[in-house]
Order: structure tokens, then C-alpha cells, then sequence
């Protein structure tokens, strides 16, 4: 029983950091699938972190911090799509500019709250919950049904985000822009338009994953709190390939990695012929990254539509250029 | 109505004033940010050149950051000419100067002028090869370079941190994990008490800017970056010539790297680049590839970096107003990049062409 009991609880974590993942990963695709490669996560994940905990302090409100929270990483988004899609500008200089942005506002704007605890009032909201019967389902039950209605809500967003690229003429309009703007344009969509909301929203959806951790997960400020899990989402993007439901998967996947790359102290293994091999959470915290280049040439190999990225990925769209 | 076209008639000085212009426009609104935040924002400027050129040490600060950023960028646009988005420059830095310490800490004794020469030759080697890994999974299986070299840098990185806290661990320090310190044989001297380094960098500046203005290579660089199709009806290996860009462009980076460990540093931290592999991608931009203009952008950010560390002490100013100031710059300078490529001309009278003039992003 004591067994279950740990794994039940390595999976609660692992669901949480997952969370974080979670977000940013969907808001990732969504800006993907209209052609825009945004390397600005990890600044929006920021900027929604710093500002839904100041919100959250100063109103006492934690739902207005998680609103405030989507409306500062949608408009680090605004920043972006203005210089991307407007001006044209290069995506990838654009992103990595707006990573620093983010960063430098964040640690600004969060230099007086490093002291300071988040009010009650603000994390009740957010606090773990047991769904009746369901959370009593042994393992599963405490990783999936006691947890922060924000954990659930990331679960839903990302079936509706599945249904509406997939099933709606809206997500058929995105994915047209993303492979060929020209033809989507010349069959009449508003492609600057789309471009627009689905950057922003995607900015927003990246902001409340770094909300998650001030929010619910730490509740508390440091500087640069999301330590590189932005560029993780953008691996997620790519292990997921470009797909919300598998988005769910890889998050979570990569989550639990994280989480027991949290604990791993050094390990030493004896080498066969004398010598040791230590094995630590940095040598861990690799694998994501290595994984994602593997599945990187899997779906350059296996070269199935459903899992390409989109064809006019991180490339300009100039209309009189057709 | 307003009509968006593509303009021909680029001058090299319309856009360098353009760019100024932007820089100065972007100077305005941080100012008024700066005002906003409660600080004054001329004096928040004047420190920032203070703190960076004022005395010797802060030179020789800002110069310490000037060299890697160059060598960096100059890295990064050898590949952004060919269209090859090698973003890992901060992984090739790493990994050179992770080729560069294993030679320090196992051959330290030998004299410098041999052991010097080597861990520069393994710094571009180990530069090299993790660039190599991007080419050649982009030229065998098409899977793109922008994301695979992206993956490395964080790779490398814990590599780094692996070795440090793991096998490569000074047994000497006390319990922290650091690496060892190299023996003096195998720091790069100082020159006008600065390192030796920018030498190198100089050199480099001009065998760049030689590679491109007059060699085959340069130019074949150039015309697979213009158009790979047009490249390969000429009758050139495309790939092959991809290969040794990229060669080039993961070395120059990894002796950024050794420069780094060797010269100022003299150990190897997972902080040692401190995150100018990213900047260099945005100076190399910025600098539209020119080796030339990559000194002068890669200086003004040096004395931006060097100047933001030290508004905190003088003016009690967080040095994160850098990072806003750094960004806003940018986001000013990428969105007049449009003005330098595209004009917006007036169209007098409604056209039936009017359908398909540019209406909806003005």
C-alpha cells in the first residue's frame, strides 16, 4: 500500500509540472499552426508569472490574477505578432528578443514581491479539490481528481483546442494558413486577422502556464521562476507534433522526467572493468531535449501529413510575393 | 487607400540612417518608461555609458563581453547567410570550450605555446562537430536546423553541468562543484591587460569579411543563401557546401568558447557564456550579416550589458531596466528592418485591382 501511496503522489506532481508544460505548449501550437515560430515562451511565461502574482498580492483575488495573468503573456504575444506579421519582421530574432523582454519585465516588475506571500484569499481558488468517488480511484485518483481546478481546466482547453483545429472551419482556416498563406489568402480568409488572434491567444495561454507556478505550484516569486521550461514547451510543440490531445501526453511525460530529475542526488554506478558512472539530474534533465530530436527525424522520416510541422513555419508572408 | 510594395532601390545609407533613426525612436520611448517607472531617465543613460567606459576595469569588462559576442555573431552569420538558422551558437560555445578544458586539465603542464595552439584546434573541432549533428540531420533526413540546434544548446548546457557537478568535479574546492582551475600554462596571455583573445577575434573579422567579398566559398555561401535551386542548376554541391559552412560557422563558436575558458574565466562554468550565444543570434541579425557592422552592433550591446550591471549599484536602478531597454531597442529596430525592405505608396483612385490591394495589415 505504502508503494501505491508514493507512486500516487510521484504522479500529483508529475500532473503539476505537467500543468506548466501544459499551457505553454497548447499556446505554442496555437501560434505554430498559423506558421509562427515564437521562441518568446519562456519570456510570456514570465510576464504572466510576475504579473498574475501581482495581481493576485495587491487585489487579493485569484481570479483576477489569472486573468491579468493571460492578458500580460497575450500581450508579449501582441509585441511579437506586431513586429512579425505586420512589419515581417525575422520570427526567431523576434522570439529570442522578446525571451530577453520578458525576462528583464519580469525581474522588474517582480523585484518587490520576492518578499512577500500571496494572500489567502488569492490561492483559494486554485487549492487542490477531491472530485466525490473518483478521487478515491487508487494511483490515479489523487493524480488526476485532487487536484487544482487549474490542472482541469489546462485538461479541457486542450480537447477543445483538439476539436476546434480538427472539427471546426475556423481550425481548418488556421491549418490552410499555416501550410500555404497564399492559397488560404487567395480563397478569401483574413490572414493577418487570424494571425493575430491566434498569436495572442497563444501568448495568453503561455502566460497562465507560468501563472500556474505563482499562482498554485510554489505559490510565491523568484526571479526567473520558470527556469527554462518555456524552451521545454517549445520541444513539446515538436514531440506532440503540433497536436493538443498528444500535447496532454508529452506534458505530462515530460513533467514526470522533471520531477524526478528534482530529486535524483548523484548515483553512482560501478562500470564493468572498474570505475564508476554517476549518474545525476543533469544527465536527466538531457533526455527531453535529445528526445526531441530523435522524434525530430521520426516524423522527417515517416513523412505523414498529420505529423509535419506547418509547411510555412517561421517564414514571412508577404501578399505580393505570390 | 495605401498599397504595401516591395521597395528596389535599397541604399546602404537610407537603411543605416533608418536603423539609427529607429534606434533613436526606441532611446525616446524607454525614456518615457524609465519616467513612468520613477527613475530619470538621462541619467539611467548616462551611467550606462559611464559604467561601461569609464575607467579601465569597466573597459576591460565590456571588452570581455565584446569578444565572444563578436567571434559569436560572426559564427551565427556564416551559417544565417546560407538561410541555415544555426541558433546554437550558445551549444557550439559550450562545446568548444568544453574541447578546450579537457585539454587544460589532462595536458596542463605542457608549455604554453604547444598547449595553447591544441585547445584552440579542439575548440573549433568540438564546435564543429555539434554543428555538424544539425547539418547532417537536416541535409539526411530534412529535419530542420533552427529546432535541432536549439536542442543542443540545452544539451550542452548539461553537459556542462553534469561534468561540474559529476566526473569532472575539483576534488580540491571544498565540496562546491567547480572544476578545476586551469595551471597558467593554459591561459591566454594578456595583451594591454586585456586578453589575448581579441587578437584572435580581429583576425577572424577579417578572413570573415575576406571569405565573403572574395573567396569561392564566401560566394557560393551566398548564392545557395539567395536561392538553393538556382545554386544547384550551377552545378554546386549544395550539401557539401552546407557542410562546411556550418563546419566553420559551429568552430568559430567553439573557439568563442575556448577564448572564454581560457582567457578570462580560466576554468570552465555552466555559466561561462552567460547566455551571449543567444544575444550573438540577434547581433548577427541585426547586423545584416556584415562582419564589419557585427563589430560595431556586438560593441553597442557590450556596453548596454556591461552598463545595466553597474545602474544597480549607482543608482539603486534594478539591472533589469536593461533588459527592458536591450528589448525595446530591438523590437524597434526589427519592426523598422519593413521600412528598410518595403515602402507604403499612396494609390490615387479605386482600382479594380483594388480587391487585392493590401487592406487588412496596415
Amino acid at each position: 500500500m505504502d508503494i501505491l501511496n508514493s507512486i500516487g503522489l510521484f504522479l500529483q506532481s508529475t500532473v503539476q509540472m505537467g500543468t506548466i508544460l501544459l499551457f505553454a505548449t497548447l499556446g505554442g501550437i496555437l501560434c505554430e499552426r498559423v506558421g509562427h515560430l515564437n521562441l518568446g515562451i519562456e519570456g510570456m511565461m514570465l510576464m504572466g508569472a510576475v504579473i498574475g502574482f501581482f495581481t493576485g498580492y495587491h487585489t487579493g483575488s485569484g481570479w483576477a490574477a489569472f486573468i491579468a495573468a493571460a492578458i500580460a503573456g497575450g500581450f508579449g504575444a501582441l509585441i511579437y505578432a506586431v513586429i512579425t506579421v505586420t512589419f515581417l519582421g525575422n520570427q526567431i530574432v523576434t522570439g529570442l528578443v522578446l525571451s530577453i523582454f520578458g525576462t528583464g519585465f519580469s525581474s522588474f516588475v517582480g523585484l518587490p514581491l520576492s518578499t512577500v506571500t500571496m494572500p489567502q484569499s488569492a490561492m483559494a481558488p486554485f487549492r487542490a479539490f477531491k472530485v466525490p468517488l473518483l478521487s478515491k480511484i487508487p494511483v490515479l485518483g489523487p493524480a488526476l481528481f485532487e487536484q487544482s481546478i487549474y490542472v482541469h481546466i489546462g485538461l479541457i482547453l486542450a480537447i477543445f483546442m483538439y476539436i476546434y483545429i480538427n472539427k471546426t472551419r475556423f481550425g481548418l482556416n488556421l491549418r490552410a494558413i499555416g501550410e500555404n498563406p497564399a492559397s488560404a489568402d487567395a480563397s478569401g480568409i483574413n490572414i493577418n486577422l487570424y494571425k493575430y488572434i491566434h498569436i495572442i491567444v497563444g501568448g495568453m495561454l503561455c502566460g497562465l502556464g507560468g501563472a500556474y507556478l505563482t499562482l498554485v505550484y510554489v505559490p510565491l516569486w523568484q526571479d526567473g521562476i520558470t527556469s527554462g521550461m518555456g524552451w521545454i514547451a517549445v520541444t513539446l510543440i515538436i514531440f506532440s507534433s503540433w497536436n493538443p490531445i498528444k500535447a496532454i501526453f508529452s506534458a505530462y511525460l515530460f513533467g514526470a522526467l522533471r520531477s524526478i530529475g528534482f530529486k535524483l542526488q548523484n548515483i553512482q554506478i560501478p562500470k564493468i572493468g572498474g570505475g564508476t558512472f554517476i549518474l545525476n539530474s543533469q544527465l536527466l534533465n538531457m533526455l527531453p531535449y535529445i528526445m526531441t530530436i530523435v522524434v525530430l527525424v521520426i516524423i522527417a522520416l515517416r513523412k505523414k501529413r498529420e505529423e509535419q510541422p506547418p509547411a510555412w513555419l517561421s517564414l514571412p508572408y508577404f501578399r505580393e510575393d505570390r | 487607400m495605401f498599397r504595401i510594395v516591395k521597395r528596389q532601390d535599397m541604399s546602404s545609407r537610407y537603411s543605416t540612417l533608418l536603423r539609427i533613426g529607429s534606434i533613436f525612436a526606441a532611446l525616446i520611448f524607454t525614456a518615457l518608461i524609465i519616467i513612468l517607472l520613477g527613475y530619470n531617465p538621462l541619467q539611467v543613460y548616462a551611467k550606462i555609458v559611464e559604467g561601461s567606459l569609464f575607467s579601465k576595469f569597466r573597459i576591460t569588462q565590456t571588452i570581455h563581453k565584446m569578444i565572444p559576442l563578436i567571434t559569436l555573431s560572426l559564427g551565427c552569420a556564416v551559417a544565417f547567410k546560407m538561410k541555415f538558422w544555426n541558433i546554437g551558437a550558445e551549444g557550439q560555445f559550450y562545446l568548444g570550450a568544453l574541447g578546450a578544458t579537457y585539454i587544460a586539465l589532462n595536458y596542463g603542464s605542457l608549455p604554453p605555446y604547444i598547449l595553447l595552439p591544441i585547445m584552440f584546434v579542439a575548440g573549433f573541432i568540438c564546435g564543429a562537430l555539434w554543428a555538424l549533428i544539425a547539418a547532417l540531420l537536416r541535409t539526411a533526413f530534412g529535419a530542420s536546423e533552427t529546432l535541432v540546434t536549439l536542442m543542443l544548446n540545452y544539451i550542452a548546457t548539461n553537459i556542462i553541468m553534469y561534468l561540474q557537478y559529476g566526473p569532472w568535479k575539483d576534488p580540491e574546492a571544498r565540496g562546491f562543484a567547480k572544476i578545476a582551475r586551469f595551471s597558467p600554462n593554459a591561459w591566454l596571455p594578456t595583451i594591454f591587460g586585456v586578453q589575448s583573445g581579441w587578437i584572435i577575434t580581429l583576425i577572424l573579422v577579417v578572413l570573415i569579411y575576406f571569405m565573403f567579398a572574395k573567396t569561392r566559398l564566401g560566394y557560393q555561401i551566398q548564392v545557395i543563401g539567395e536561392n538553393t535551386q538556382t545554386a544547384s542548376y550551377a552545378g554546386m554541391n549544395v550539401n557539401k557546401i552546407l557542410i562546411i559552412a556550418v563546419i566553420l560557422s559551429g568552430g568559430i563558436c567553439g573557439i568563442a568558447g575556448m577564448m572564454q575558458a581560457s582567457g578570462v574565466e580560466h576554468s570552465l562554468t555552466y555559466e561561462l557564456s552567460a547566455g551571449l550565444g543567444f544575444t550573438a543570434v540577434i547581433t548577427a541579425w541585426l547586423a545584416r550579416l556584415d562582419p564589419l557592422n557585427i563589430v560595431i552592433v556586438s560593441t553597442l550591446f557590450s556596453v548596454l550589458l556591461q552598463g545595466g550591471t553597474y545602474i544597480q549599484t549607482a543608482l539603486q536602478v534594478p539591472s533589469s531596466i536593461a533588459g527592458i531597454i536591450q528589448g525595446v531597442i530591438l523590437f524597434f529596430v526589427l519592426a523598422s528592418d519593413f521600412f528598410v525592405n518595403y515602402k507604403i505608396i499612396r494609390v490615387k483612385k479605386e482600382t479594380p485591382d483594388a480587391a487585392v490591394s493590401f487592406d487588412e495589415g496596415k
